[in-house]
């Protein structure tokens, strides 16, 4: 029995990495939001620029449902290297698209699924003298035959072509012909549509189609960072190159000069230390990287924290280690981060939802930084960082203005304002700082991690260590009110079970949540937001006999740090745990959750969903 | 121990400079390095210097790693801030100081083991990447504050005072610097003030990547028979290949020299470098030439000091980058946030 949905299903396109494939896997998927039905889409691809294999995948989701989902609907196999297994993973009923100019023997299909053959080879020879044109247009040939496929309004993908290429008018007609043939070729020879159609709808409204990295670098800009100081790596490279884009649209200057600086640094060390160097010195900067990076940044990061530098971190996490699985997403640096460093040291770490949030926090976090004086990282994924998300539009008030936090200026100073760089006046804890070259005989003092009196004077004595270190924590207490707060949401009827969750987890878990209401399982549902955690937190803990805590990462990293920050007892506290490197599914949730709701015997600690 | 306090008190007719500061406004708080250490005198050097350019100490900003000669910085220029950062990161931290506010004079302070050895990678790339600094090397040839371990600049054959003989090559920071585009390249002796200050001055009026290896002797760890970072040791193979006098713009120019035997490079600023030859064969305005000498003479035992390279045209980190003229960190919220309206269109662009 074939698949029949309509605005509800699963295309995934296996491509050959370089082959040019992903443009136009971006026009199918831009088209259907231009028909105002909500997508999500995510690339799995491997660590390699040409020749490996690649994934595009599309879901289709009129109810708005942004997680991944598991399992295909429609298979558009180009990829002979991975063939068998992209057969084998279509669900049965599905629909398998595919090249058919060179017979495939009877015994590589599947009989319980449509197979639907169209000869791009053989078009595309025919159409096209010249090799590379016969790749690219391949691909838009089969966006066409898709269309007429899955009922496409076909203005959609040809308007979104004559916007792409406005720039270079002579690519648009040739892009229109090949979408064209292959919609004729599917029109004329396949019965149109399948059972899986597109409707017009109305459920895209404003929202914009966009990755965390770039939103991350945009919040970047709009925050009033100055300067960028990296080292490639992936998940975070598109972050620093879209901070240059966007710094270099928005900030250049008539004359051509830049009112910003980016340095590709030689490692990871000397890109956080430049930024360090500028915090210091009154610039607002930032760095991006993934895991391993910021174990090098280890010494800096305490340095920092010591010394009451502002920084910016942005962490786009992937599975670990060095030689680990560049190209896959996790939450696995929670602890790295909030506990970098040696000596006693505890960070600030925001965690954005979607690219929408990455853009705030991207702003926000320069003002934290300057605000609290220390090193604020940014946890991204790559799940949020390198895919398009469909997310609120950006929003910016202009009445807004750059929170620069306690530095005493030159006049203050001139008045005689008493100044001691580790100096508590406020009593929350955040000292005044100068910059360099400020007033020519006051407020000069001599940075260093530690060893050194409340006016910055040298000094080993242990009560004035203490005394900072108290300073230090009265801080962390400021950061907890003001860093943002955690987002709850009730469920429809009063329950003992609360679940708890962050990052690009709320998509997946969301739709969860709506799944396990219909399968009659109530839970209020609490959306972390930063650490030190607000009070709001462990009162969510406490309010709850059983509180299931949902990442990505194989130890319960924010489960440990609820526990541990908050002298909880673990056994509140049931971990749900997702980590082969692929985003968590709301299926994946569900089916964890309902098991152990729904179980009244005592659930075994250790190792809980660890074996899924 | 905690801190000292030093007497503000001076002489009466302690002569002021052109900003009607005294030498004594150019020092710092007491140092804590053993009687005797080659690195008070490079302090005492640096406040000179500071204080012969009539530099206001606190548009000056002074930056070190970890070890006996990044804890110098406290002992010179009380009035400018200071950054003790982390063992071999200097560079960097400099760098990203710098990226904030290019008005500033940046002021690096090392030693051999934090440059040399643990960041050896962070003296390169801050040098290749032209950054406008002056980067002061205090090389002692052996670690002081964990009491006499070789540096990677100690000299092959060169024995430690417990006896141990050195096997390892030594790294040359100064042919380093050199082939990595310093545009400023001296190496002095912390026993020669008359040498050592002019080069202090040369370099800080130099608007590029201005690097200085000053040999230190350790009194405590490296200054023994057998050592060749001794005193004994480098007064005796130390060949200047010139002499430098900075003239200032203002300076009258007095002296004339016959034909061949002085140079005159002329900075950006106005400031000339006068340079009387002391070595035939070296142009200290030829990097191949610069390269060569310094070979050559090492290959004889000698020790090559003076300014032995400059470029009089040097470009610097913010000309490759592009930045604006001012500091970076002057710029407002205007300057910095598009606003709202070009959000929309960012907004638009993405539906």
């Amino acid at each position: 029995m074939a698949l029949t949905a309509t605005n509800d299903f699963v295309v995934k396109f296996a491509n050959v990495n370089g082959s040019g494939s992903a443009s136009a896997n971006q026009l199918f998927a831009k088209s259907i939001l231009r028909m105002g039905i909500p997508i999500a889409s995510r690339n799995i691809f491997p660590s390699n620029i040409q020749g490996l294999p690649t994934w595009f995948e599309v879901r289709v989701s009129g109810a708005g449902h942004l997680g991944r989902r598991g399992g295909v609907d429609l298979m558009v196999a180009m990829n002979p290297q991975t063939w068998d297994r992209d057969v084998a993973e279509i669900e049965p009923g599905g629909y398998l698209f595919y090249d058919s100019t060179r017979p495939i023997p009877q015994s590589r299909f599947r009989q319980d699924i449509t197979v639907i053959g169209v000869p791009l080879t053989a078009m595309c020879n025919e159409a096209y003298d010249d090799p590379r044109q016969r790749q690219l247009f391949k691909n838009i040939i089969y966006v066409g035959a898709l269309s007429a496929l899955l009922d496409m309004d076909p203005e959609a993908p040809a308007q979104l072509i004559r916007e792409q290429f406005r720039a270079k008018e002579k690519l648009i007609q040739p892009n229109l012909d090949a979408l064209k043939m292959g919609r004729d070729w599917a029109m004329a020879n396949l019965s149109c549509p399948l059972g899986l159609t597109l409707a017009r709808m109305d459920a895209v409204g404003d929202r914009i189609f966009t990755d965390g990295n770039s939103a991350a670098a945009l919040g970047a800009v709009y925050g009033g960072a100055t300067v960028c100081a990296w080292y490639p790596i992936t998940p975070s490279t598109s972050l620093a190159e879209g901070y240059e884009r966007y710094a270099r649209k928005f900030r250049t200057n008539p004359d051509g000069t830049k009112r910003y600086a980016i340095v590709q640094a030689e490692d990871e060390l000397a890109s956080i230390g430049m930024v360090i160097g500028a915090g210091w010195n009154g610039a607002r900067a930032f760095t991006a990287t993934s895991g391993p990076g910021i174990s090098l940044m280890g010494e800096f990061v305490g340095l920092a924290y010591f010394a009451e530098i502002p920084a910016v971190i942005f962490d786009v996490q992937r599975a670990g280690p060095s030689t680990g699985m560049p190209t896959r997403t996790q939450q696995s640096d929670v602890l790295a981060a909030a506990y970098a460093s040696h000596g006693d040291t505890k960070h600030v770490v925001l965690l954005p939802e979607d690219p929408h949030e990455c853009f705030i926090m991207g702003a926000d976090a320069f003002d934290l930084a300057d605000r609290l004086q220390t090193p604020i990282f940014v946890l991204l994924d790559l799940d949020i960082g390198m895919n398009d998300w469909l997310c609120e539009p950006f929003h910016w008030d202009d009445a807004r203005r750059m929170d620069r936090g306690k530095v005493m200026t030159a006049e203050e100073l001139e008045e005689g304002k008493t100044f001691g760089r580790y100096l508590d006046v406020d009593g929350d804890g955040i000292p005044f700082r100068t910059w360099p070259g400020t007033h020519p005989t006051k407020g000069s003092f001599f940075t260093r991690g530690t060893s050194r009196d409340r006016y910055a004077r040298y000094t080993e004595e242990g009560a004035a260590y203490v005394d900072n270190m108290q300073r230090l924590l009265r801080k962390f207490d400021t950061a907890k009110q003001i860093v943002p707060r955690p987002v709850e949401t009730h469920a429809k009827q009063p329950t003992p079970l609360g679940v708890i969750f962050y990052g690009s987890t709320s998509a997946a878990m969301r739709e969860a949540l709506e799944a396990l209401e219909a399968d009659g399982i109530h839970l209020d549902a609490l959306r972390v937001r930063a650490f030190p955690f607000h009070d709001d937190v462990l009162d969510f803990v406490r309010r709850h006999e059983r509180v299931f805590l949902v990442e990505q990462n194989r130890d319960a990293q924010l489960r440990t740090l609820v526990v541990n920050e908050g002298e909880i007892d673990p056994s509140r506290i049931v971990p749900v745990l997702h980590y082969d490197g692929t985003p968590i599914t709301a299926r994946f949730i569900r089916a964890a959750i309902a098991d152990r709701a729904s179980a009244t015997n005592v659930i075994p600690l250790s190792r809980m969903g660890a074996a899924e | 121990m905690t801190f000292l306090n030093k007497s503000r008190f001076h002489h009466p007719q302690l002569a002021p400079n052109a900003l009607g500061l005294t030498r004594r406004d150019y020092e710092g708080a007491i140092s804590t390095l053993c009687a005797g250490c080659g690195h008070d005198s490079i302090s005492a050097a640096i406040i000179q210097a500071c204080f012969e350019l009539d530099l206001p100490p606190h548009r000056i900003a002074k930056l070190s790693g970890i070890g006996c000669s990044s804890k110098t910085p406290t002992y010179f220029l009380g009035a400018a801030h200071g950054f003790n950062s982390v063992h071999g990161r200097m560079p960097s931290v400099l760098t990203g100081a710098n990226l904030a506010n290019r008005d500033l004079v940046y002021l690096g302070v090392s030693g051999d083991g934090d440059s040399a050895s643990i960041g050896l990678g962070q003296f390169a790339h801050s040098i290749r990447r032209g950054v406008n600094m002056t980067y002061i090397v205090e090389n002692n040839g052996v670690y002081g504050l964990t009491k006499g371990q070789f540096s990677a600049t100690s000299d092959k054959g060169s024995k430690a005072k417990k006896g141990t003989i050195n096997t390892d090559e030594p790294i040359d920071m100064v042919a380093m610097a050199l082939q990595l585009g310093a545009t400023f390249v001296g190496r002095s002796f912390s026993g020669d003030k008359a040498q050592l200050v002019p080069l202090i001055k040369a370099a800080l009026r130099h608007p590029g990547a201005a690097f200085i290896d000053c040999i230190s002797p350790c009194v405590a760890f490296n200054n023994h028979e057998g050592s060749t970072k001794s005193f004994d040791f480098v007064r005796a193979h130390n060949e200047a290949v010139n002499r430098l006098d900075v003239i200032l713009g203002r300076d009258h120019i007095e002296a004339e020299y016959e034909p061949g035997t002085a140079i005159e490079v002329t900075q950006h600023d106005g400031t000339v470098l006068r340079l009387r030859k002391l070595a035939e064969e070296h142009d200290p305005t030829d990097r191949v030439s610069a390269m060569n000498h310094l070979q050559e003479r090492k290959a004889a035992g000698e020790i090559v000091t003076g300014l032995i390279f400059v470029d009089p045209e040097p470009e610097e980190l913010h000309d490759h980058l592009g930045t604006i003229a001012g500091p970076l960190n002057a710029l407002g919220d205007a300057d910095l946030c598009p606003g709202a309206a070009a959000l929309e269109k960012v907004n638009a662009a993405l539906r």
